[in-house]
């Protein structure tokens, strides 16, 4: 693990009009790790995914990318630099094929002036190499990607980042739509992205798929970090007691405890 | 019973797919309008084979009231396909119309001018159509039906300050020997129909010219058009960003396509379409009108609708198009030709619509589902 983390934010905060989204967050994350980032809904992980991958520019705080700040202006500025988003739902178009899913807005082409090309047939070759890579065998790479599982997509989504030299990755709740047999098949596609040296941040709400794969935990509640822990420091258990709802669920066991001593004394 | 079929069903499913060549050629937009186009000609081969339609004189006509339409539904049909609609084409054609023509007759520009100036002003209209649609976020069916009103009412206000009348006529004279005048009408393989008719191939008048003098030069636009939009949608880098931007707007901008540039330029490319439509239309009749182009707009989006593209954009074809215009001229010469009263032609039309996106549902649900 290189002492310098590949990606690093530094006290980040932000502001939606007098809502306070997000205050003052820390996070790192080296090459070949993956952390996770765990909260429950409104907790603040999509603004800090929506800064990291240049939607949104943070209020206060900074971003650094191998130890050098870094000022994201668009999702593309950020895909420049290396940083791949995948989005829950919005990472692929059912309707067009496999191929030009996979390089939708990065064609390869060919010819020079006017007359460049998209390169299909190269594309294709490319395309059903990279699938069948990770474990997809399409017969046909012009097929429609609605043909697709959700779990194929998710996995086409990030074949792609890899592809394009993402090094950092960031999944937006890859598998929170998807059945245990898809999630099953993302989740060891993510192990096989932090094996070859990427930087995976891992968003998600469930504590059963993201625990498994996870090196390291920031949890995030209500706009503010719970903390940092590496895996040996924190159980399953303990991951989702910190989590929203954990406190809450402690307290309404102490108040059904309480009420139940009550009835005693009576 | 279903424990014993679990095993089976899984080996089926797991990762080998067979792609079925029907599927495959069920998947092709342009079908149902290819499809549509035979029918057609087989109808009126029969009901109208002996009229006159099928000489070279009427072919060559409905040939031209295809591609005149055909050129409009090429540019509407990439933009639908981007997930937008131009409903000020239409207005856009009476506009140009009078852009060229005004300042050719009362200011005597000379016919490049006029067509330049005509060809900017497509560009500045599209522009902020798309410019709106793009920043608003609000459906292009109302941004684009603002500027159906917006462009006929300038037309004609426009034209009645400047002329005093709602017409610009008596052109004919002032671009007659223009070079650039023969871009736009007449017809050309002129030479290849005198031969034709010298050898008594195809009708002739009493003098012994040709009936149909040769093929109009919209036709020539038409086929151009057409190649090159199929050209661009499948074999280029943009044509892969407007199916994207149609198909997922979010999923493409995440991706790094530029969506809002492909809106605008599409958006250009409408309004250009349109004032091609009217620079033809003006030079063929040597006059413009402020009523010019009246319901093109939605005579385009019918025939892009034939051709196969989904109203909800993201899945088309820019040859399927071109044949959705060729039904439709065909259709309404047709009825010209087979002597029946051309008040059916609407509900011909309208049938036509209902058949074909309901088709294009089928398709389209064919493409998503999960096989």
């Amino acid at each position: 693990m290189s002492a310098v983390p590949l990606i690093e934010v530094r006290s980040i905060t932000k502001y939606y009009g007098s809502v306070i989204a997000l205050k003052d967050i820390s996070m790192i994350c080296y090459a070949g790790e993956v952390m996770c980032l765990l909260g429950d809904n409104g907790a603040g992980k999509s603004t800090l995914i929506k800064m990291l991958s240049g939607m949104h520019k943070p209020d206060a705080g900074k971003i650094l990318l191998d130890g050098e700040e870094v000022v994201f202006q668009s999702p593309r500025s950020a895909l420049n630099r290396g940083i791949a988003t995948v989005y829950q739902d919005l990472a692929t178009v059912p309707l067009m094929s496999i191929t030009r899913n996979f390089f939708m807005g990065r064609e390869p082409v060919r010819g020079w002036g006017p007359f460049q090309r998209f390169d299909i047939a190269a594309s294709d070759k490319i395309a059903q190499r990279e699938m069948l890579n990770i474990g997809i065998d399409v017969r046909d790479p012009g097929q429609a990607v609605g043909t697709l599982s959700g779990g194929e997509r998710q996995c086409l989504a990030i074949a792609r980042a890899i592809y394009f030299g993402a090094k950092v990755l960031i999944l937006d709740e890859p598998t929170s739509a998807l059945g245990v047999h898809q999630a099953a098949v993302v989740l060891r596609y993510v192990m096989e992205a932090k094996a070859r040296g990427l930087a995976v941040i891992f968003i998600s709400h469930n504590v059963h798929h993201a625990y498994p794969v996870g090196d390291r935990f920031t949890i995030l509640n209500r706009g503010r970090s719970e903390g940092t822990f590496e895996k040996a420091e924190i159980t399953r258990e303990q991951v989702m007691l910190m989590m929203a709802g954990g406190r809450e669920l402690e307290q309404l066991t102490a108040e059904l405890d309480g009420a139940q001593g009550g009835e005693h004394i009576k | 019973m279903a424990e014993r079929d679990l095993p089976v069903a899984r080996d089926a499913d797991e990762r080998v797919r067979e792609v079925r060549l029907l599927v495959k050629i069920l998947s092709r937009p342009e079908l149902g309008a290819l499809a549509g186009t035979i029918l057609i000609f087989l109808f009126f081969g029969i009901v109208a084979g002996d009229s006159g339609m099928f000489s070279m004189k009427g072919i060559m006509i409905f040939l031209e009231v295809s591609a005149q339409l055909g050129i409009l539904a090429v540019f509407v049909s990439l933009l639908m396909i981007a997930g937008e609609f131009d409903l000020s084409v239409g207005s856009m054609i009476g506009f140009a119309g009078v852009a060229i023509a005004i300042p050719m007759q009362q200011f005597g520009w000379p016919l490049w001018a006029a067509i330049t100036l005509a060809f900017g002003l497509a560009v500045v209209v599209g522009y902020i159509n798309g410019l709106i649609v793009v920043r608003t976020k609000l459906p292009s069916f109302i941004v684009t039906l603002a500027a159906l009103f917006i462009l006929r009412g300038l037309t004609l206000g426009i034209t009645r300050l400047m002329t005093g009348r709602t017409q610009v006529s008596g052109l004919r004279p002032l671009f007659e020997d223009d070079w650039l005048a023969p871009l736009f009408a007449g017809d050309v393989f002129q030479s290849l129909f005198l031969w034709l008719a010298s050898v008594d191939a195809i009708r002739t008048r009493t003098d012994g010219l040709p009936l149909a003098p040769g093929v109009p030069v919209s036709v020539i636009w038409w086929l151009v058009l057409s190649a090159l939009a199929t050209w661009l949608l499948l074999r280029t880098k943009f044509g892969n960003w407007i199916f994207a931007t149609g198909g997922d707007v979010l999923a493409a901008r995440n991706a790094g396509v530029p969506v809002e540039r492909v809106k605008i330029l599409l958006f250009i490319g409408t309004a250009c379409g349109a004032t091609l439509f009217a620079a033809i239309q003006v030079l063929d009749a040597g006059s413009a009108d402020t009523q010019r182009g009246l319901l093109k707009e939605f005579e385009a989006i019918i025939a892009v609708v034939v051709g196969g593209t989904l109203l909800t954009g993201g899945y088309g074809s820019a040859v399927g198009a071109a044949l959705g215009a060729l039904i439709f001229g065909t259709v309404q010469m047709g009825i010209f030709f087979t002597g029946v009263n051309t008040d059916w032609f609407k509900v011909f039309v309208g049938t036509m619509v209902l058949v074909a996106v309901l088709f294009n549902n089928f398709i389209r649900r064919r493409m998503t589902e999960a096989r």
